[in-house]
């Protein structure tokens, strides 16, 4: 048997090999340098731009959104910026059919799954009618509580496996939300039943205020798969050409019946953890905010595109003006919806009203009437 | 009619609604191969395939998961918790997700889960096995809540609830699983969600029970008729939403009433009872209404198990207060 003191140090030389054995994936290097060529994607000058495109637009709608929260027009808001290419990289690999389970900092995924702009907002108002799905977008309402995405979505995937259907389940939480108990059940599950889910975290190294060293022990989160004997894989979520072929290496596993995967992605987000008084200046320095700036994910894949000759600032600009356009007139869509009623809220908690709340119904019909 | 157990009943509905429906999928911890450890699903996986009945991992939160999962992909699941003293490990998933995610996706979500859990007291389990958590349910909106006190109703009842759009947690009296046999019709029927039976007409006071409890106020009834005392029996048989329409009209005939819950006595069903009735009927009432219940503790020990439980004296006792005040 091992004395104690040689256990201890067994252990730690297992997690050492842990970090090797999970080396963070790269393609574009802060440059814009293609620095793994064997597994550039076959994508077309036009998906190229496309992805620029999502990227720059989403910039834009983050700032908005900051601005219309100060001036008290929007609601809940979660910042986004220096987290593009993790969110829109990944989701890039997706197809239309596949169902999404975000956190609540993913309402750009679900945007560009198909949940309109002023939905958004309204969600972010505190609106029902900002959960409603449009039909043929497949996706649930952002998740508040931390990680229990991670079980639907291993459920949702096992659902898809029993209608053999060609599709996957994504979902999303962060570095926080991998110390949550749902996040190793999730993954367990899914890999239990070998059911076609992806599991995302993106590691913007600060749950709120507390660093990512002080959330595990772990050298890395992907390693993390391990336990649950599924594919895991960290990824440079700043470059969002690894982010996107590694979802999508991910999905043909998945649609393949070779089970699920976890991506850990390593990125930052710029602004403060919500728009609800968090100050990031308390746990951050400036130092770590220009160190991460200097990776910035439009930064590099901008000129990744110049280099190809294929992007320009006026390109950049056109789309920043329809940005700046679209979103001008989703929020005038939005002003536009009426106020949810508590009867809109009684209304909507169950398929037939049972006898309370016909009576309170009642009550409130009175109250708004008024 | 086959005499059956509340189980063989429950069993039965599980046979009738795989059969009915392809999207009913029955899973939870040990409840395909081993057909549960009460043998609620015994031979179900035989008979429908491991695709319909399937064991999970250990994870209570992870059972509830797949459950919000599954309903997303048009399934209509019913999960199993395997005593419900366990249901704290999936109260997010209960509490937090499925209950809320009618009004989250502005009604365009249906969650149409049923989640079994057999509870109750009186049989010796270990602790964390049979407390009585249905007032934890019942408080939260979103929900509802059925628990059956005889084979019949346990048949009629589960179809009615895999058959719902909304979640429906049924909760299995341990005692009630083996304990006697009903006429129960071979065919399929239901009971409807939130009324309330009236299992005994009387004259002179109401007592008004649920689970295990009815046959306690059932056999409380008897002897106070020997006594000379009329009782109705009121079984709510659905405890969210509540029948209050049922209880309010017995108590206005006569006149007493008396709540009886194996549960706790603060914040319980009971207590909402008796709002019910002062807010509704109390220019009808003779007496307060009382309450028979458990002591404010945790669950007892098996050692002081019996004493703990509220019985038929109890109720008896409580019920000639009433009549005598």
């Amino acid at each position: 048997m091992l004395k104690r003191k040689e256990e201890v140090r067994f252990l730690k030389r297992t997690n050492e090999k842990f970090a090797e054995q999970f080396p963070t994936f790269q393609i574009l290097n802060e440059e814009g340098k293609v620095v793994n060529e064997e597994k550039m994607p076959k994508l077309s000058d036009d998906e190229f731009k496309d992805l620029m495109t999502r990227m720059v637009y989403t910039r834009i709608l983050d700032q908005r959104s900051i601005a219309l929260n100060r001036q008290g027009r929007l609601g809940f808001y979660a910042p986004t910026a220096g987290q593009e290419a993790s969110q829109l990289g990944s989701h890039f690999a997706l197809e239309k059919d596949d169902y999404l389970l975000p956190g609540y900092r993913d309402v750009p995924q679900l945007i560009w799954h198909g949940l309109p702009l002023y939905k958004a907002f309204l969600w972010s108002r505190g609106h029902f009618a900002g959960g409603q799905m449009p039909e043929g977008v497949h996706a649930m309402v952002p998740q508040i509580i931390i990680g229990a995405q991670y079980v639907q979505a291993a459920g949702v995937a096992l659902g898809m496996k029993k209608r053999g259907e060609k599709r996957v389940a994504v979902t999303y939480t962060g570095d926080g939300g991998t110390s949550q108990g749902d996040f190793y059940e999730g993954m367990n599950f899914a890999g239990a039943f070998d059911a076609p889910a992806i599991f995302i975290a993106q590691n913007n190294r600060f749950a709120i205020s507390t660093p990512v060293e002080k959330q595990t022990k772990a050298e890395t989160l992907a390693q993390k798969a391990v336990a649950a004997g599924i594919e895991g894989i960290q990824v440079d979520g700043m470059d969002v050409l690894a982010v996107y072929v590694a979802t999508k290496e991910a999905r043909e596993r998945a649609i393949n019946g070779e089970g699920p995967t976890f991506i850990e992605t390593l990125t930052y987000r710029y602004g403060p953890h919500t728009m609800a008084g968090d100050d990031p200046t308390r746990y951050r320095t400036k130092d770590l905010d220009d160190e991460w700036e200097q990776k910035d994910p439009l930064v590099r894949f901008r000129k990744f595109l110049e280099d190809k000759g294929i992007w320009s600032e006026e390109e950049e600009n056109e789309v920043i003006e329809r940005a700046k356009e679209e979103i001008k007139a989703a929020i005038k869509e939005a002003d536009g919806i009426p106020k949810q009623k508590v009867t809109d809220l009684i209304g909507n908690m169950y398929e037939t009203l049972p006898q309370n709340l016909q009576e309170q119904m009642e009550e409130y019909k009175a109250k708004e009437s008024k | 009619m086959a005499q059956m157990t509340m189980i063989q009943a429950i069993t039965d509905a599980l046979r009738v609604e795989l059969k009915n429906d392809e999207n009913v999928v029955l899973f939870g911890e040990d409840v395909g191969k081993n057909g549960g450890v009460f043998r609620a699903t015994e031979g179900l996986q035989d008979e429908f395939g491991e695709d319909r009945v399937f064991d999970t991992p250990l994870a209570e939160s992870g059972i509830g998961g797949l459950a919000i999962g599954l309903a997303t992909q048009g399934f209509r699941p019913v999960p199993e918790i395997q005593f419900f003293g366990f249901v704290y490990e999936v109260m997010d998933s209960i509490s937090g997700q499925m209950a809320r995610l009618r009004y989250r996706s502005g009604n365009t979500v249906n969650m149409p889960i049923t989640l079994r859990s057999p509870f109750g007291g009186g049989v010796h389990t270990p602790e964390m096995h049979a407390d009585s958590l249905e007032g934890l349910m019942a408080q939260q909106p979103g929900l509802k809540v059925v628990i059956p006190s005889n084979p019949y109703d346990a048949k009629g009842l589960l179809i009615s609830a895999i058959r719902d759009n909304d979640p429906v947690i049924y909760l299995e009296h341990m005692k009630l699983y083996r304990s006697f046999r009903d006429e129960v019709p071979e065919e399929e029927y239901t009971v409807e969600l939130g009324k309330a039976n009236v299992k005994r007409e009387g004259t002179d006071i109401t007592l008004i029970a649920y689970g295990a409890m009815v046959q306690a106020s059932m056999k409380a009834a008897e002897e106070l008729e020997k006594n000379g005392v009329s009782a109705e029996v009121i079984d709510l048989r659905t405890i969210a939403p509540l029948d209050v329409e049922t209880i309010v009209a017995s108590v206005k005939k006569t006149g007493r009433a008396v709540v009886v819950q194996e549960a706790q006595r603060v914040a319980g069903i009971a207590s909402q009872i008796v709002a019910e009735i002062q807010e509704r009927a109390i220019l009808h009432l003779e007496a307060p209404v009382l309450r028979v219940t458990a002591p404010d503790t945790v669950y007892s020990f098996p050692q002081a198990e019996e004493v703990w439980l509220p019985n038929h004296k109890d109720i008896v006792n409580k019920a000639n207060e009433a009549i005598n005040y």
